[in-house]
């Protein structure tokens, strides 16, 4: 018998979620986003929040492939909000979301330690050989829209390390462990203390996508549309500008 | 022998289920890398450029890691074990923290120490013009940092098992502790030794993220085979799993070839 009390627990539990659910008054609205998203997401939740009252919204924040891969093996959400289309694809091509949104785009930029000390002032000095680079890795999709970029500006960059992702790679020029790296604007522009962003002409040759996707088996579509509205709205776009994405 | 024998047949009921599940949990998990492995492009995937190397630095790295282990952490195991320096229960906490350490916090501590801008790096930069970051180097430092304690637990658990006596007559004939040390303790507990090597070495070999960290990713020189499976996965899964099975491939082989070379006959470890 008291090996089933936690069973029986969870069994409580599940109920009472469940009873919470079809109460129509309080719910929960689970949302995928890439981690990019993160701050101006976590603003538009608060918002809808407030709109209406007993909704509570979560966020499943990671690498757009590691969520792709998560809602494929079953995980359930309302909303996916992709940084990379490839990762939609995958998505939508499981037959789990439809009509995807691409509501917003990032490009690429330098960055460098407060301060610049490496006396960095463009892609050409990526090239530089007595600098310490980092870019993204091939394989993830700030080292692809990298890989565009310097191609575009017919740069041969010389990195030290590819990194796993933008993040990572905006960690080392934070720790002053290299003299450069190529991010997104939006990395930088949340990281205003720490290091300086190097806006390059050539940007606008690589651009990244971002879209949202209610998914097809939402629990609550209902308020997954609100959210992808409010998203879409005057109000949403000025928030994606502040945090420096720009229009698709 | 005999008695090996007998107790092979009969093991109780209460140890034997356990001890099956406790087998499926670990092994399970390989099958399934080799039922989902891509067999059919399989040659295609491993002749990729950079498989070689990645394989090639992660076997030459954890070999490093492992010899840096042996010639540092066996006197420390012995200064746990035998010696009466005040402070060793605290002392032997310190050293074992980086078994409990997430290895990416692992990797940020390097780069305070040994980075650009840290502590001893900022310095060995100024003074010699050398920075550690994104090298070789780094990658043997990393993988030190996180295997070592293993050696260092395992050398101390032989050393604290093996009969002190045997010290001590060393002592009565007149030999110093030095010279007991490297012709008593030594041979003792070798065995030990030799298995906390092992699992010193296999944990450089499946190190991951103090070395993505602290030595970065650059295919050649410290893209090691963890690092390159990450990143597979990130564009390839089958990739990833193709380059999983070459490294367990290697790792199981070369534990097999060295636990029947250097524990067979003594068969025991600690």
């Amino acid at each position: 018998m008291r090996r089933r009390a936690p069973l029986a627990l969870l069994g409580c539990a599940l109920l009472l979620a469940g009873c919470g659910g079809s109460d129509g008054r309080s719910s929960t609205l689970t949302v995928f986003t890439a981690a990019s998203l993160t701050d101006v997401f976590a603003q538009l939740g608060d918002e809808l929040e407030e709109q209406r009252p007993g909704l509570d919204v979560r966020f499943t924040v990671a690498g757009s492939s590691t969520l792709a891969a998560q809602l494929v093996q079953g995980a359930p959400a309302d909303v996916f909000a992709s940084a990379d289309e490839r990762q939609m694809a995958v998505v939508t091509g499981a037959g789990l979301a439809d009509a995807p949104t691409v509501f917003a785009a990032n490009v690429l930029t330098v960055v460098v330690p407060e301060g610049n000390p490496a006396g960095v002032i463009g892609l050409a000095d990526l090239a530089r050989e007595e600098l310490a680079v980092a870019l993204c890795a091939p394989e993830v999709p700030c080292g692809a829209a990298a890989e565009r970029l310097l191609a575009a500006a017919g740069v041969e960059a010389r990195p030290d390390t590819l990194e796993a992702d933008a993040r990572a790679a905006l960690t080392k020029v934070e720790l002053g462990e290299v003299d450069a790296a190529l991010v997104y604007v939006t990395d930088a522009a949340g990281r205003p203390d720490t290091v300086d962003a190097i806006e390059i002409p050539q940007a606008g040759s690589a651009v990244n996508d971002y879209s949202v996707g209610v998914l097809t088996d939402a629990p609550n579509p209902d308020a997954a549309r609100a959210f992808v509205d409010l998203l879409l709205s005057a109000d949403g776009r000025r928030l994606l500008a502040d945090a420096g994405f720009r229009q698709p | 022998m005999s008695r090996t024998g007998r107790t092979g047949a009969g093991v109780p009921v209460p140890l034997m289920i356990p001890a099956a599940l406790a087998v499926a949990f670990l092994v399970l998990p390989l099958a399934g890398l080799l039922v989902r492995a891509p067999w059919s492009g399989l040659a295609e995937q491993l002749t990729a450029p950079g498989v070689g190397s990645a394989l090639r630095l992660s076997l030459v790295s954890a070999t490093a890691a492992t010899a840096v282990s042996l010639v540092l952490g066996v006197p420390l195991a012995w200064v746990l074990a035998r010696s009466r320096v005040r402070g060793r229960a605290v002392l032997r906490a310190l050293v074992t923290v980086p078994l409990v350490l997430p290895p990416v916090v692992g990797g940020v501590a390097l780069f305070l120490v040994l980075g650009r801008q840290g502590i001893v790096g900022s310095w060995l930069d100024e003074t010699f013009g050398i920075t550690i970051p994104f090298t070789t180097t780094a990658v043997v430092i990393a993988q030190t940092f996180v295997a070592m304690p293993f050696l260092v637990v395992s050398v101390e658990g032989a050393l604290r098992a093996a009969d002190a006596r045997f010290e001590d007559v060393a002592a009565t004939l007149g030999a110093d502790r030095w010279t007991t040390f490297r012709r008593v303790t030594l041979p003792m507990v070798a065995p030990g030794v030799a298995a906390g090597a092992v699992l010193c070495w296999a944990r450089a070999l499946g190190e991951f993220g103090a070395t993505i960290t602290f030595a970065g990713n650059f295919p050649g020189t410290t893209q090691t085979m963890p690092v390159a499976v990450y990143l597979a996965l990130q564009r390839d899964p089958e990739a990833a799993v193709a380059l999983s099975l070459v490294l367990l491939a290697v790792s199981l082989a070369t534990l097999l070839l060295l636990r029947d070379r250097w524990l067979g006959r003594a068969g025991v470890a600690p």
